[in-house]
């Protein structure tokens, strides 16, 4: 069943032939309803496993139960039943998002199938490795046969930029602030939709996680998979390099203007005097994130929660050097292997407003948690925590 | 007035109220599986439900878990009539490929450029099996 279903979707996409793969990661493992964990017991009905590494992305069940969920009886047998039909076709129980933080970074030019948009987004991007944006089944399909269809960015030709996104206009000082990579990444993605393009005129080398914000923002407003930096992704030593060398189709210089537009996106409740919760950690939150969290925390106790979202790999640490129950003292909940917009944690409460420093969270919680949303970076969350009411502009 | 679409996965012929969608959608966070009702605020069509339509998609954004949302729409009865996408989309076509597999009955997947939608906007649309796409002709 899997070598028919990456065959079938080879003709779909007018790949002829199939390649190897290293290694895949697996977004197919969240519940959605009873018809993937149907399929998943299937395979291992089958006796399925897979061929290569595979790591996987969250589920909808916190397994180390740092945080619970309001799921009902059934689905919560289910999802469940999901995670545990995964793991017995012989995936790694990473159940991050951020698998490129937990030891998953395959080499540059290696072909590798991997699921979860900001995944895909960072794997391409940054680190050079090559896949297409696997969904569900067809990432499982994939690991299991060790091959994957031959089409789109697995191909050096398709790779290649064909729109500069020209940040030289923009005040250094604010591409350096906390909040620029979730602002520039949603308009990124609106404006590029499913093209490929290289952000040009950064006067300095963006950190890690920066890329990893705008990516997961960029491929949550867009058909994003593969962007190039100047001077910073690896196919992108300049910018004619990640055009090979042809002409850009459009140069889109980017104004405060722009910047601006964007930036309100990312916020749907307007003039609010208080705030519910807030949830920060999508993509799951690095160690790095975390000593930032606990910089600007200080040890204060909170008024609203703090939801922090991470994998077993941060919490692992965290645990290791008492910075969980230092954290959890202060009033943060840590919410591992799931995440707030994908499994209800959040508290149900109408008109509730959720603030977060992440593009992505912005971008999907009014739809699947009921919250509105306002933006701000995770020194202004923190500080919006412990008064209970939206602060900007907070010391970072 | 009859338009060829490139049929990418067969099904039955259906005759349908069509649903054009004026903006990218994703299926994960766009629609809801429980309802089949489009679930984003932020989209042009939000809270129409897609089930039982031909549903045109202009292009598809986002996560990588619509082709889930859509095999629990096939699941649970609640799925398009039939699915015209502009360009075929691997992400959202998994699910269909997936319910297939599965023993479900399909909705017919058809490629057809999107400067041919707007005239199909509620209108009631017959769609063939060899993927031929008309106005349903007045009795």
């Amino acid at each position: 069943m899997a070598m028919r279903i990456v065959a079938e979707t080879a003709r779909l996409m007018g790949a002829d032939r199939l390649i190897a793969i290293e290694s895949a990661h697996i977004d197919g493992a969240l519940y959605h309803g009873d018809s993937g964990t149907l399929f998943a017991e299937k395979l291992v009905a089958g006796g399925a496993k897979v061929s290569v590494r595979a790591t996987l992305n969250v589920g909808a069940i916190d397994l180390t139960g740092c945080s619970r969920n309001r799921l009902p009886p059934h689905e919560h047998e289910m999802a469940t039943r999901m995670m545990t039909a995964y793991r017995a076709l012989g995936c790694e129980p990473t159940w991050t998002c951020a698998p490129y933080q937990a030891g998953h970074r395959p080499r540059a030019g290696s072909q590798v199938a991997w699921g979860e948009s900001n995944a895909v987004a960072f794997c391409n991007s940054v680190l050079g490795a090559r896949t297409n944006r696997y969904g569900d089944f067809l990432d499982i399909a994939c690991a299991i046969a060790g091959r994957a269809p031959y089409y789109g960015l697995h191909k050096t030709e398709n790779r290649c930029a064909t729109v500069v996104f020209d940040v030289s206009q923009l005040d250094r000082e604010w591409l350096s602030s906390d909040i620029a990579w979730p602002v520039l990444g949603n308009l990124y993605g609106r404006v590029i939709g499913n093209a490929i393009g290289v952000i040009s005129g950064l006067p300095f080398r963006p950190w890690e996680d920066s890329l990893k914000a705008f990516g997961a923002t960029a491929a949550s407003t867009g058909a994003v998979g593969l962007f190039h930096v100047a001077g910073a992704t690896p196919e992108a030593p300049d910018e004619a390099t990640a055009l090979h060398h042809r002409e850009a189709e459009q140069r889109m210089v980017v104004t405060g203007a722009m910047i601006r537009d964007a930036q309100s996106r990312l916020s749907t409740a307007e003039r609010v005097d208080r705030i519910d919760a807030v949830a920060i950690g999508s993509p799951h939150l690095s160690l790095e994130e975390f000593d930032r969290l606990r910089r600007y925390l200080r040890g204060r106790t909170l008024a609203v929660p703090i939801y922090a979202c991470t994998g077993r790999h941060a919490l692992r640490l965290l645990e290791r050097d008492g910075h969980r129950q230092e954290l959890e003292r202060s009033g943060v909940t840590i919410v591992a292997d799931t995440c707030v917009v994908v499994t209800p944690i959040l508290p149900e409460k109408a008109g509730a407003v959720l603030m977060t420093n992440s593009g992505k969270f912005s971008h999907y919680a009014p739809s699947n948690t009921g919250y509105a949303v306002i933006y701000g970076s995770m020194a202004d969350c923190v500080e919006s925590a412990v008064t209970g009411k939206p602060v900007f502009g907070a010391a970072s | 007035m009859m338009l060829q679409g490139e049929v990418l996965l067969p099904g039955r012929s259906i005759t349908a109220d069509a649903l054009v969608l004026t903006a990218p959608i994703s299926f994960w966070g766009g629609v809801d599986p429980r309802t089949g009702a489009i679930a984003d605020a932020r989209h042009p069509e939000f809270a129409q439900r897609i089930s039982s339509r031909v549903l045109m998609i202009p292009a598809t954004v986002g996560s990588s878990s619509a082709a889930a949302i859509l095999l629990e729409l096939v699941h649970a009865g609640i799925a398009p009539a039939a699915i015209v996408l502009h360009e075929p989309d691997a992400i959202l076509l998994l699910g269909l490929i997936v319910a297939r597999e599965m023993g479900m009955t399909i909705p017919i997947a058809l490629r057809l450029d999107r400067k041919h939608f707007a005239q199909f906007q509620n209108q009631r649309v017959s769609i063939a099996d060899d993927g031929t796409i008309d106005l349903e002709k007045s009795e």
